[in-house]
């Protein structure tokens, strides 16, 4: 009892075939989508990888890169095999292949899902990422003289400008952290020297953020020292204030930015997936009415296509035992001790008829 | 006196047609490129309007814009008429239009070359537009509640950050004007009250820049207040420090901007001139060659073509004289009849 059983005709096979070679083409181009979708993933997470602690983030666009080139290579070939299909001579040198083929790309299809559903769960983990990259970050933000952080400062402020947003969840950070170099403070002020002995660690704290912090879209000039203070500026109620600086945390900000392309790749290699899969069927009609075509002898019958030859219970058991019967004939008979010269004689002899029978006589009349 | 002969037998003529076919749709993606062109400089030029005073530059563009047009109508002609050339019998449709269609065709390629050698000599007109236009940006970056001025801070503050400029002509244009305005001014303070008196127009000037003059690059957290006084600022030396805030003027980075963007646009714009030249010159002598052809029976046999009939200047009077007549400039008509009539008497 096959599973999904169509009837094809010659002409519905050379139709199914053409069909193919161009939807194996048009999914070259799709691997082709997928493998620069990884390349720009990739680009996009490197550029920002000083704000990321060492978490294992780079294996999602690695995914995409290998799935997508694998997806260029699978349905370039199967592009080639429906190509010859169409003729059934050419398609007797496929003919080997073929089943092995479609195993491959089935397998290769839940890769490609499984990539898909990796773009989403990668959000968790970049958020932690960020997070504490964000606060190594902001902490080296003042050591603009030491050798591998020097930049760190340049980066901080182009991104809290380019991404509208301030300290790690909130411009409040900035007020837990020594942010001035000791090298611009002047340690014979009394006010100086005052906020570093009123602090346990001996930091230098204050209620400012940096330059970078500073909302364009504020109608007064920005407020950025004494922000808690409201008596140290004109009109200003630091509480209802929204508009001096970027409300939003740096995090949040990257996370949005990245969790939209993240969505965007995954919806893609979903369609993608999508895509495969029903090419993938089409083989296999393709595969099965060739090969009962073949069977039946006559090039321009009328064939079946299916699935699956049988329900899908037996065809997973005979799998099964295939594969068990794989693994049992690497052992030794172990009957005869295991030795295998002693004869055994085998119980399931061919009858030839009872054994002394005299030779026919020969005709009486000779 | 012919301009330019040159003998064309019956193959160079074919090849003549052949190649100016494929040149003729070369030039016809260059006349949209040159649109698309002339469309990428007005738009970039839209975008910073606010700072400019007049739109005098806008004239490059527009010049742009119409030449690429005007050259796909060229082109699109040009490739009919070589297509035709070499059948005797459709040519001659063509006749009557080619006078017209040479004097159009020169008009609009003198006019790219115009535009190019326009966006060159307009530097100084952009220069100045700049400087007014930043001047006013810069006196109502304080009016954030005057309609109609309420988002210049926002424009000059992202211009500054965009660009990485200070000021018009450099970051002291800033100590000159109010930029604070006066609602965030506490007017009780002393401090405050100096200021104001101090100053004849009882503005309130500070040797301070708006945050968006800092320098992301410098190794120390930006300093804008007090610029000018060493001696508020730990080890600060306001005339060596050059990596605090942006040292160079807005009006300077624009107009760098703008003529780079402008050189790039003129140079593609020059070789697409160059090839619409060739494309006119080579139809013309492929015109000349054929019309020698016309009315023989052996249309394989060699003839002459030539640029212009008569000299250079006997053929512009001829093609501007319609024109002028036309503008009512020359009255032939009323000469001719004033010389019958005094000579009719005697």
């Amino acid at each position: 009892m096959a599973v999904l059983k169509v009837k094809f005709t010659k002409t519905r096979r050379d139709k199914l075939a053409q069909i193919l070679w161009i939807l194996n083409w048009i999914s070259v181009v799709t691997g082709v989508i997928l493998f620069s979708l990884g390349l720009f993933l990739k680009v996009e997470l490197k550029k920002r990888e000083e704000l990321m602690a060492e978490k294992d983030i780079q294996y999602v666009p690695n995914m995409l890169i290998a799935v997508g080139l694998i997806a260029c290579i699978i349905n370039f070939l199967g592009g080639k095999i429906c190509y010859d299909c169409v003729d059934s001579t050419k398609f007797l040198r496929w003919k080997l292949i073929m089943l092995p083929y479609i195993v491959c790309t089935f397998f290769f299809t839940l890769c490609v899902l499984v990539g898909a559903l990796m773009c989403y769960s990668m959000h968790w983990e970049l958020e932690e990422a960020l997070n504490l990259g964000l606060m190594q970050a902001m902490r080296f933000y003042k050591d603009t003289d030491m050798p591998g952080r020097c930049f760190l400062k340049h980066t901080v402020d182009t991104l809290q400008i380019q991404f509208q947003c301030c300290g790690n969840s909130g411009y409040k950070d900035w007020f837990q952290i020594q942010w001035i170099s000791n090298r611009y403070l002047d340690m014979s002020k009394k006010e100086v020297i005052d906020r570093l002995r009123s602090n346990v660690e001996g930091k230098y704290l204050m209620d400012g953020v940096p330059f970078s912090c500073c909302n364009i879209d504020s109608p007064r000039p920005c407020i950025q020292q004494q922000i808690t203070n409201n008596s140290a500026h004109f009109n200003y109620e630091h509480q209802t204030e929204d508009q001096n600086l970027w409300m939003k945390g740096c995090r949040q900000a990257l996370l949005e930015y990245y969790t939209h392309i993240m969505q965007s790749i995954g919806l893609t290699v979903l369609i993608t997936w999508l895509f495969e899969l029903s090419v993938l069927t089409g083989v296999r009609y393709l595969q099965t009415s060739l090969e009962n075509m073949l069977r039946q002898g006559d090039p321009d019958s009328e064939s079946d296509g299916w699935l699956l030859e049988n329900s899908f219970m037996e065809t997973a058991r005979t799998n099964l035992s295939i594969i068990k019967s794989l693994g049992k004939s690497n052992q030794i008979n172990t009957a005869n001790n295991g030795d295998p010269n002693i004869d055994v004689p085998s119980t399931s002899k061919a009858h030839y008829g009872p054994d002394n029978v005299p030779p026919k006589e020969k005709m009486e009349t000779s | 006196m012919v301009v330019m002969k040159m003998k064309f037998p019956f193959q160079k003529r074919v090849k003549l047609a052949q190649g100016l076919w494929l040149l003729s749709w070369c030039a016809t993606v260059a006349g949209a490129t040159t649109f698309t062109l002339g469309c990428l400089l007005k738009t970039e030029l839209r975008r910073r309007a606010e700072v400019m005073a007049n739109t005098d530059i806008h004239i490059v563009p527009n010049t742009l814009m119409i030449v690429g047009l005007a050259s796909l109508g060229i082109n699109y002609f040009a490739s009919k008429i070589c297509q035709d050339a070499l059948d005797a019998g459709r040519f001659p449709r063509w006749k009557n239009f080619l006078k017209p269609y040479f004097a159009v065709s020169c008009f609009f390629t003198v006019l790219m070359l115009l535009a190019i050698i326009m966006s060159y000599a307009m530097k100084g007109s952009l220069e100045s537009s700049l400087k007014a236009g930043l001047r006013n940006g810069i006196r109502f970056y304080k009016d954030t509640d005057t309609p109609g001025r309420c988002f210049q801070k926002q424009n000059i503050d992202r211009l500054q950050m965009e660009f990485q400029c200070c000021g018009n002509n450099d970051f002291r244009d800033w100590f000159e004007i109010q930029w604070i305005s006066n609602r965030y001014l506490d007017f009780s303070s002393t401090e405050v009250k100096n200021r104001i008196k101090s100053n004849v127009d009882g503005r309130y000037l500070v040797d301070g820049v708006p945050f968006s003059c800092c320098n992301p690059s410098s190794p120390r957290p930006c300093i804008q207040y007090r610029l000018t006084n060493n001696s508020a600022h730990y080890n600060y030396d306001y005339q060596t420090e050059e990596l605090n805030i942006y040292l160079r003027g807005c009006r300077e980075a624009l107009v760098n901007y703008y003529m780079g963007l402008m050189n790039t646009i003129g140079a593609g714009v020059l070789s697409i001139f160059l090839l619409q030249g060739s494309v006119l010159v080579s139809l013309r002598f492929l015109q000349t060659a054929m019309e020698a052809v016309a009315g023989k029976e052996n249309t394989e046999i060699e003839t002459e073509g030539y640029l212009l009939e008569k000299g250079v200047k006997e053929t512009v009077m001829e093609y501007l004289d319609p024109v002028l007549t036309f503008l009512l400039l020359k009255n032939k008509v009323q000469e001719g009849t004033a010389g019958e009539t005094t000579t009719a008497p005697a």
